[in-house]
C-alpha cells in the first residue's frame, strides 16, 4: 500500500488536515463544474450559430469569390510557419544542444493535427472546407519536417536571408487581403471576424515596436525637448483609458484633417492601437535600457563608435533581450485590446459576435458564442505567450552557454 | 537579434504601404460632396446593421433592410449601379460626428427627424424624406400584468442609449411623475438581450422595432405592445447641411420611390413604362418622371434617366416596405401611416416638375 | 571645445541642439495645421468650442447614483453623476482585485498541488481572455441567469435577484425587491469582471514580489518554528511588499482605466454618461476633453498614493 504514486498523493494533497480539507472541496467543486460545463457543451448548448455562421466569424463580409485570395494567404502562412519552426530546431545554437524533435515539438505537432482533424468536424464545416484545413495542416508540418531534415544543408549566405520571408509575406499578405497589382480592390469596411482582429493586431504590434523604441531612447535622451516630448507622450497616452482614445480617432480625427484625408475608418483605430501600444511597449524597453549598464556605452562611445551606432549595436541589443517578456506581455494586450473596437462600430470578432447574436435566429445563444470567442483568444494570446518564452531561452546569452 | 534587426530594416517600408491603404479618399471638401462621391466612384452610406428589416447583416456577409434599400437606391441614382455602396455600421452615438466629420456620406439609419438634429446650432443635419413614420412604444411580457405607463413606477426598463428613445421616455415619466429605472445599452442587440433575460420589466423603441423584435422572440404571443405612444418618429436619411446639393439629389431620390409607387411604376414594368412614355408625346408627366424629356436629373447632378436606374435596382417604395418590413416579411409590419396619401396614409411625395 | 577647425555639421554641441530644434519645430508646424483644421471644420459645423451646453438641462435619467440626479438637472451634474459612479467601482475594485491577487498569488507558494496548479490555472486562463469579452460574459451568462421576484436567493438581511443585491431588510412590493441598501446586477458585473480579471495580473505581481524573496528567509522561519502561513505573513509578504507596491500601481491606473468598460455591460459610468451626453449636444471635442482630463486625473491621484506606499514600505536604510 506504499507505492510511490500514493506517496506522491499524500505529499501533494494530504499533507495536513487542512491541506486535505481544502483538496477535498477542490476536488469536489471542481468535478462538480466539469460535469457541469460538459453536460451543457455537449447536450444544452446549440452549437448551430457558429457553424451558421463561421464563415462571418472568420474573415467577415469579405466578398465570397475572392476569398481564395485568404486561402492563398493561410497556405503561405503555414509554409512560412513550418519552413521557420523545421529551421529554429535544425539551425540550433551552437552552444546549445541540437534535437531535431525535442519534446514539446512533437506534443505541438499532435496537438496540431488533432485539432485540424477535430475542430473542422466539431463545427461540422462543409466537406471542401474540412479537407482545406487538412491539406494546410499537413503542409506546415510537411515544412516543418522537411526544413528539420535538410535544413542544416542550406548554404549559409541564403540561410542569411531565410528571415526576410517573413516581412516579404506580410506586405503580400496586404496585398492579397486589401488588393491592388492586379487582384480586385476590396474595402476594409468588408474586412471583419477573426481577420479584422488579426489584422488590427499584427499591424499594431508591428509599427508600435520600432516606435516605442524610439520613444523609450527619446525619454533617456540627454536632449531635454526630446526627453520632455517623449515623457509628456509616454505619460498622456498611459494616462487615458483606450476606448476614449479610440473614441477620439474615430470622431475627432475628421475635424483635424483637412475634409476627406482622414484615413479609413479601420485603419484610423489600427492606427490609434499603434500609437496607444507604442507608449506601453516603451516603458518596457526603458527598463530595458536602464538594465544596460552605463559603461556598455561609455566603452563603445570610447571605441569610436557614433552614438547611434552605440545604441543599435552595443545597447539595444542588451536591453530589448531584457525588455522581451514585458515587451511581449503588451503584445498580448494589444491582441486582447482589439476587442474595443466592437464598442466604436468596427465588426472585428466580437463585433462580428454582436451582429450574429443580433440576428432573430440566434438570439439568446451568448453563452456558446462568447466560449468559443474566449477559446480563440485564449489560444492566440497563450501561444504569443509560447513563443516568447521559446525566443526568450533561445537568446538568452547566460544560463547554458558553456566554456 | 539579427532577425529583429531585418524585421526593424523592413518596419518603414511596411508604413508606407499602410500610408497608400489610407490615402483612399481624394481630398475634395464637403461642399462638392456629390462630386466627391462621383469621383470616389462609390457611396458611403452610414447604417445600424444590427437592425432586422432596417439594415442587417446575413450569414452571408449582405446588407439587407429599409435603410440598406435606401442607400442602394441614392447609389442607383448615382452610378445606375445599386451595389457602389460601402455600407459602415455606425451605433446611435457616434453617427452625428461620423456624418459631421464626412467620414459617410448618408445616414441611413433609422433616424428620428428633429429640431435639434436639423437646425444649424443643433447637430446641422439636413434630413431627406421620412422613409418610414413610427412612434415610440413600450413592450412588456403579459405576465407581467402591466397595462400603462403609471404601471411601470419603479421598474426597471431597457432602452438603447444615445437615442430620442431615451430622452422620450425620461420627458413622458416626468410628466406622469412616475420614477423609474432606465437600463442603458449601447447596442439594440443586448437591449432586447437584457429584456428578454428577465432583467428589465419593460423595453421601450420604436413601435415597429417591437413589433419586429417580438416575431423573432421564443415566443412572441407572450409580450405585448403597449396602447401608449410616447413619441413620433419619423424615422428619415440625413446628409449634412453643408452642401444643400447632395441633399436634394438625396431627398428627390426618396421622393422619387415614392412617386413611382404612386404612379404604379413597379420594378418588374419599369421597363415597359419607359418604352410606352418613349412611344407617346402625349404622356408629359410620365415622360418628365422617367427622364425621357426634360432635365430634371441635371439640375440635381445626377443622371437624366436616374428615376429609371433607381427603380431598376430596388423596385418602388412600397415594394421596398412589404420586402424588408412588410406583412410578407417576417417583421410583419403593417403599412399604416406609412401608406400612400391616397390611401391615407403619410406617404407623399411633391410633384415632379 | 575645439570647434575652429570643424565644419558646424561636425560641431557635437550644435548638432543636438538642431536636431532638437528640428523635431520641435515639426512638431509646433503639426500641432498648428492641425488645430487650424480644427477650428475650421468646427467652425463649419457651427460647433467651436464653448461649455456654456454644460449648464443645459441634460434630459436623460441614470439608473444608479450617489449623487442625485435626474433629467431636469444640467448636463454637468450628470457627468459628476456618472465619474462618482466610476469612482465607486474603481475603489471596490481597487480592494477585491488586491485581496483576489494576494490569495492566488500566495495560493500559487501553497504545499497543496491542486491549490498551486489551481492559482496557475486562474491566471493563465483569465489573462488570456479579452476583459470586454468577460465582462459580456458576466453579465450576460452568469449575472442575468440569478433569480427573479419571489424565487430570489434570500438570506435573512441580504437579497441576490435579478436586478441586484439588497441589504438591510428587504421586501418584495409589487413584484420589485426594495431595500435600504442595493447593488444593481450592471455593476455587480462589472465589478466582478474587473476583479477577477485584475486580480490575475496582480497575483502575478504578488507571486514575482514573493519569489524574489531569498529562500534563506523561509529556511530561518521554519528552524525558527514558524509554520508556513505564519512565515508568509510575518517574514516573506512585508519584505516582499517592496516588490510588489511598485507593480501594483500600474495595475491599479489599469483598473480604473478599464472600468471605463461599463457601456458594455449596461453600469452608467462616466464614459456612459459622455456617450450620451454626445450624442445629445454634437459637442465631442469639449466631451474628450472631459473625458480624459477626469481620468487622468484618477490615475495621476493612484499614482501619487501609491508612491507615497512605497515610501512607506521601503527599507529604512540607517
Amino acid at each position: 500500500m506504499d507505492s510511490p504514486l500514493l506517496r506522491r498523493l499524500r505529499r501533494d494533497l494530504f499533507a495536513t488536515p487542512l491541506d486535505g480539507l481544502i483538496s477535498i472541496v477542490l476536488v469536489v467543486a471542481l468535478a462538480a463544474s466539469a460535469a457541469g460545463l460538459l453536460h451543457w457543451a455537449l447536450v444544452q448548448a446549440q452549437w448551430a450559430v457558429i457553424q451558421a455562421n463561421s464563415t462571418l466569424f472568420a474573415v467577415g463580409r469579405y466578398p465570397l469569390d475572392q476569398q481564395w485570395r485568404l486561402w492563398l494567404l493561410t497556405i503561405l502562412l503555414a509554409a512560412a510557419t513550418g519552413l521557420s519552426w523545421g529551421l529554429l530546431r535544425a539551425l540550433p545554437r551552437p552552444d546549445r544542444p541540437a534535437r531535431l524533435w525535442p519534446f514539446n515539438d512533437r506534443l505541438a505537432a499532435v496537438l496540431l493535427a488533432g485539432l485540424a482533424l477535430g475542430l473542422p468536424l466539431l463545427l461540422r464545416l462543409g466537406t471542401a472546407i474540412q479537407l482545406r484545413w487538412w491539406v494546410i495542416t499537413a503542409l506546415l508540418l510537411l515544412a516543418r519536417w522537411a526544413a528539420g531534415r535538410w535544413g542544416r544543408r542550406i548554404p549559409d549566405p541564403v540561410r542569411r536571408w531565410i528571415p526576410l520571408i517573413w516581412p516579404l509575406l506580410y506586405l503580400l499578405g496586404m496585398v492579397l487581403i486589401s488588393g491592388g497589382l492586379g487582384l480586385v480592390n476590396v474595402s476594409p469596411s468588408e474586412w471583419g471576424g477573426l481577420l479584422l482582429t488579426l489584422l488590427e493586431a499584427s499591424f499594431a504590434i508591428l509599427l508600435c515596436f520600432p516606435l516605442g523604441v524610439l520613444l523609450a531612447l527619446g525619454r533617456r535622451s540627454a536632449l531635454p525637448l526630446l526627453r520632455w516630448g517623449a515623457v509628456l507622450y509616454i505619460e498622456f497616452i498611459r494616462g487615458a483609458p483606450l476606448i476614449t482614445l479610440l473614441f477620439l480617432g474615430q470622431n475627432i480625427l475628421g475635424f483635424l484633417l483637412p475634409g476627406g484625408l482622414a484615413p479609413e475608418r479601420v485603419w484610423r483605430a489600427a492606427w490609434v492601437l499603434t500609437f496607444f501600444a507604442a507608449a506601453y511597449v516603451a516603458e518596457a524597453v526603458r527598463s530595458g535600457l536602464a538594465a544596460v549598464p552605463l559603461g556598455q556605452l561609455e566603452a563603445a562611445r570610447s571605441l569610436g563608435l557614433a552614438m547611434p551606432q552605440a545604441l543599435i549595436h552595443v545597447v539595444l541589443p542588451q536591453a530589448l533581450r531584457v525588455a522581451l517578456p514585458a515587451t511581449v506581455g503588451q503584445f498580448i494586450t494589444l491582441l486582447q485590446d482589439t476587442t474595443l473596437l466592437s464598442l466604436i462600430g468596427l465588426l472585428d470578432l466580437l463585433g462580428t459576435a454582436r451582429t450574429v447574436m443580433a440576428n432573430p435566429a440566434f438570439l439568446g445563444k451568448n453563452a456558446e458564442v462568447y466560449l468559443v470567442l474566449a477559446v480563440l483568444f485564449w489560444g492566440c494570446c497563450a501561444a504569443l505567450g509560447l513563443g516568447s518564452r521559446a525566443l526568450e531561452t533561445r537568446l538568452n546569452t547566460h544560463s547554458t552557454a558553456k566554456a | 537579434m539579427a532577425l529583429l534587426r531585418r524585421l526593424a530594416a523592413a518596419l518603414p517600408l511596411l508604413a508606407s504601404l499602410a500610408l497608400v491603404g489610407c490615402a483612399s479618399d481624394d481630398g475634395t471638401i464637403q461642399s462638392q460632396k456629390l462630386s466627391a462621391i462621383k469621383a470616389r466612384g462609390s457611396l458611403i452610406c452610414g447604417v445600424d446593421g444590427k437592425s432586422p428589416g432596417f439594415s442587417f447583416v446575413g450569414p452571408d456577409g449582405s446588407y439587407s433592410g429599409l435603410d440598406v434599400d435606401v442607400c442602394k437606391a441614392v447609389a442607383a441614382a448615382l452610378f445606375g449601379d445599386p451595389t457602389k455602396v460601402d455600407f459602415r455600421d455606425l451605433n446611435s452615438s457616434e453617427r452625428f460626428a461620423a456624418l459631421a466629420s464626412g467620414e459617410v456620406d448618408l445616414l441611413s439609419r433609422n433616424t428620428t427627424y428633429t429640431l435639434s438634429r436639423d437646425a444649424a446650432g443643433g447637430n446641422g443635419l439636413s434630413f431627406a424624406p421620412t422613409v418610414f413614420y413610427d412612434g415610440q412604444g413600450v413592450m412588456v411580457p403579459n405576465a407581467s400584468g402591466i397595462k400603462t405607463l403609471k404601471d411601470l413606477a419603479g421598474k426597471p426598463i431597457c432602452v438603447e442609449t444615445g437615442t430620442t428613445t431615451e430622452l422620450n421616455l425620461a420627458d413622458r415619466m416626468r410628466e406622469l411623475n412616475t420614477a423609474y429605472t432606465p437600463l442603458k445599452f449601447q447596442t439594440g442587440d443586448q437591449t432586447y438581450a437584457a429584456y428578454l433575460q428577465g432583467r428589465c420589466v419593460a423595453v421601450t423603441s420604436d413601435r415597429s422595432q417591437l413589433a419586429a423584435k417580438r416575431t423573432s422572440f421564443p415566443d412572441p404571443a407572450a409580450h405585448t405592445v403597449l396602447p401608449d405612444v410616447l413619441s413620433k418618429e419619423p424615422l428619415s436619411p440625413a446628409t449634412v447641411n453643408a452642401d444643400p446639393a447632395w441633399a436634394d439629389a438625396v431627398r428627390w431620390t426618396v421622393y422619387a420611390l415614392m412617386q413611382a409607387e404612386e404612379i404604379g411604376i413597379t420594378q418588374a414594368n419599369v421597363d415597359a413604362k419607359v418604352a410606352e412614355a418613349k412611344a407617346s408625346t402625349n404622356l408629359a408627366d410620365l415622360r418628365r418622371f422617367l427622364g425621357v424629356e426634360g432635365d430634371f436629373g441635371q439640375q440635381l447632378g445626377l443622371p437624366a434617366n436616374f428615376v429609371v436606374q433607381v427603380v431598376k435596382a430596388v423596385g418602388n417604395y412600397g415594394e421596398i416596405f412589404e420586402r424588408n418590413v412588410g406583412t410578407g416579411s417576417p417583421l410583419k409590419i403593417e403599412r399604416g401611416l406609412n401608406r400612400q396619401w391616397k390611401q391615407g396614409g403619410l406617404i407623399y411625395s411633391p410633384p415632379f416638375r | 571645445m575645439a570647434t575652429a577647425g570643424l565644419p558646424w555639421w561636425r560641431n557635437r554641441r550644435l548638432i543636438p541642439w538642431l536636431v532638437q530644434a528640428g523635431v520641435g519645430l515639426a512638431v509646433l508646424v503639426l500641432v498648428a495645421f492641425l488645430v487650424t483644421n480644427l477650428v475650421r471644420n468646427l467652425t463649419a459645423a457651427g460647433l467651436l468650442l464653448s461649455w456654456s451646453w454644460l449648464d443645459n438641462p441634460a434630459g436623460f435619467d441614470i439608473a444608479e447614483t450617489w449623487l442625485p440626479f435626474d433629467a431636469g438637472l444640467p448636463y454637468w451634474r450628470g457627468l459628476l453623476a456618472g465619474l462618482v459612479n466610476t469612482l465607486r467601482v474603481v475603489v471596490l475594485g481597487l480592494v477585491g482585485s488586491t485581496l483576489l491577487g494576494t490569495l492566488a498569488g500566495t495560493a500559487s507558494f501553497s504545499g497543496n498541488a491542486l491549490l498551486r496548479s489551481l492559482a496557475r490555472v486562474y491566471v493563465e486562463v483569465i489573462r488570456n481572455v479579452p476583459l470586454l469579452l468577460q465582462l459580456v460574459f458576466w453579465y450576460f451568462v452568469v449575472f442575468l441567469q440569478l433569480p427573479n421576484g419571489s424565487a430570489a436567493i434570500q438570506i435573512p438581511g441580504l437579497v441576490l435577484a435579478k436586478s441586484g443585491l439588497y441589504l438591510g431588510q428587504p421586501e418584495l412590493v409589487n413584484g420589485v425587491w426594495q431595500a435600504s441598501m442595493r447593488v444593481s446586477v450592471e455593476f455587480g458585473a462589472l465589478l466582478t469582471g474587473l476583479v477577477v480579471y485584475t486580480g490575475a495580473f496582480i497575483a502575478e505581481v504578488v507571486r514575482g514580489g514573493v519569489a524574489a524573496v531569498p529562500a534563506g528567509q523561509w529556511e530561518a522561519a521554519r528552524s525558527l518554528g514558524f509554520s508556513p502561513l505564519q512565515t508568509l505573513r510575518s517574514i516573506v509578504l512585508p519584505q516582499a511588499l517592496r516588490a510588489i507596491v511598485p507593480g501594483l500601481n500600474s495595475q491599479y491606473i489599469s483598473l480604473a482605466k478599464n472600468s471605463s468598460l461599463a457601456v458594455a455591460c449596461g453600469y452608467t459610468d462616466l464614459y456612459s454618461v459622455a456617450e450620451t451626453t454626445l450624442n445629445q449636444t454634437g459637442r465631442a471635442v469639449e466631451v474628450v476633453l472631459i473625458l480624459l482630463g477626469s481620468y487622468l486625473v484618477i490615475d495621476l491621484t493612484i499614482s501619487a498614493l501609491m508612491n507615497g506606499l512605497n515610501q512607506l514600505v521601503q527599507l529604512k536604510e540607517r
